[in-house]
């Protein structure tokens, strides 16, 4: 009897969330276990580097990555499990987009430490000490990974094979990706495994959406209540459903929660944030410049709104002025 | 063109009824003005998503000019009114990426208006002279490495 395909599960800049994904499964996690071998996964398994190092290439048949690199620790392992796994799949909105972490990408690497380790109110740092790559302490020479200048989707470090979208993916996803590379029934390299329409096409509240969209001004969830059923852009609010793929079950929606974008956006979409932009000027009201400066004014956060999950990918966000 | 001096790349996407045609006015016309815009001819102003306006700051441009019919002419009837609601929200959006906002200009140039087109190439080149090149440095790789 055929040994079980092996799969691995590594994690580079991540809250952890994907990793409850696939706990998340429940019962059917016993048909993955069933199924395949885990033969790294550090939430959840004590296997070590050495333990990676010593695969035969294609031992293990998948690795599932999860989390943006951000550090020389996640550049390494990312290149390892790539050497190591004929396929590699960006699980979730931060290996696939950047994520939350990328939202960071608008501030230097200095802004940011000096933030984390100088700034912060809780921070008692008077020396000023930054962490550093090599620092010699009492004899001892102790090593940290690097900090990049930007947080990176999986794609702009190594080959990816295919992306699971979301924040988390959902179970059914899941379930759907790991089946379809143990019957060996994949689509075509780069695919991202989820389908290629918008959100609004699947949304259950879609039939409330008029032909024509109309927003005087935006509803905030801060002050207001959503009704449960029509649609949010319909209300005012800002829903991210027209430029996000479709593929969630809507599980945002049917919390009364306007979309976020964690899937990405649909196909042949260069830009995200850009596209959203667009779309929520396009069904504004304002048919003057002071009233069109007062639309836009109103939005406190347009990079974050529009660019949640998807900064690292976008067109600015991936690089920066030469002065950095 | 001074020796040395700073010369703006500008990219214009110029709405094919009004002001592609205001800015052959200019041409016609032997009107002198900078040449430092790179006209595109787009149908209409409402045509210009903002990712080209964002693409072409990142990939050389130091200024993006939109030029479209007045409010009220549009060919399309709203489609400048499309542009005039992008454009501030857009800008709002440049300022979070450190991008100043004087580096993207919208201006209602009718298809009669030659002589204006050739005041705002010309107002707007000395603008972006004055900023400076922005140095988008997209070509690099990811830039993994923090270096």
């Amino acid at each position: 009897m055929a040994d079980k395909p092996k799969v691995a599960f590594y994690w580079c800049a991540s809250c952890g969330g994907c990793e409850e994904a696939v706990v998340d499964l429940a019962e059917d996690i016993l048909k993955v276990v069933e199924a395949v071998d885990i033969a790294l996964w550090p939430v959840a398994l004590d296997f070590k580097l050495k333990d990676v190092q010593a695969w035969e290439p294609g031992e293990v048949t998948v690795a599932f990555i999860n989390g943006a690199v951000r550090l020389s620790e996640q550049e390494k392992w990312v290149k390892l499990l790539r050497e190591k796994c004929p396929l590699v799949v960006a699980f979730g909105s931060c290996s696939h987009l950047g994520g939350i972490p990328g939202l960071a990408n608008d501030k230097t690497r200095q802004q940011i430490l000096a933030n984390k380790y100088l700034r912060a109110p809780t921070v008692d740092n008077p020396n000023g000490t930054l962490p550093q790559p090599e620092t010699e302490i009492d004899g001892y020479e102790l090593e940290l990974p690097v900090f990049y200048k930007r947080a990176n989707a999986l794609d702009q470090v190594i080959d990816v094979d295919y992306y699971l979208p979301g924040c988390a993916p959902p179970p059914d996803l899941i379930m759907g990706a790991v089946q379809a590379i143990l019957k060996g029934e994949l689509p075509p390299k780069g695919s991202v495994l989820a389908p290629e329409k918008s959100l609004c096409d699947s949304c259950p509240r879609k039939d409330s959406k008029p032909d024509k969209l109309s927003i005087e001004k935006f509803k905030r969830l801060a002050t207001s209540i959503p009704d449960p059923e029509e649609c949010f852009l319909a209300q005012g609010y800002l829903c991210m459903g027209p430029a996000t793929r479709s593929g969630c079950g809507e599980r945002c929606i049917n919390g009364n929660m306007p979309c976020r974008g964690c899937f990405g956006p649909p196909p042949g979409t260069l830009d995200q944030g850009a596209k959203m932009l667009s779309t929520i000027c396009s069904v504004g009201e304002a048919e003057t410049a002071e009233a069109a400066a007062a639309y836009a004014d109103s939005l406190d956060d347009p990079l974050g709104t529009f660019y949640r999950f998807s900064l690292p990918v976008s067109v600015l966000g991936h690089s920066r002025r030469k002065e950095e | 063109m001074a020796e040395g001096q700073f010369e703006p790349r500008i990219v214009g996407f110029l709405c094919q009824w009004c002001s592609y045609t205001g800015a052959d006015l200019a041409g016609t016309s032997r009107t002198e003005y900078p040449p430092n815009v790179t006209s595109i001819r787009v149908m209409c102003s409402g045509r210009v998503d903002p990712t080209f306006v964002i693409k072409a700051l990142a990939e050389g441009a130091d200024g993006v000019l939109i030029a479209g019919c007045h409010p009220g002419d549009c060919h399309y009837q709203v489609g400048n009114y499309k542009a005039m609601r992008r454009y501030p929200m857009l800008l709002n959006l440049l300022d979070q990426f450190g991008i100043e906002r004087e580096r993207v200009r919208l201006e209602w140039v009718s298809a009669s208006e030659g002589n204006l087109f050739a005041e705002v190439v010309k107002e707007f080149t000395e603008t972006v002279r004055a900023l400076g090149p922005l140095n988008w440095d997209a070509k690099a790789p990811a830039e993994v490495v923090a270096g």
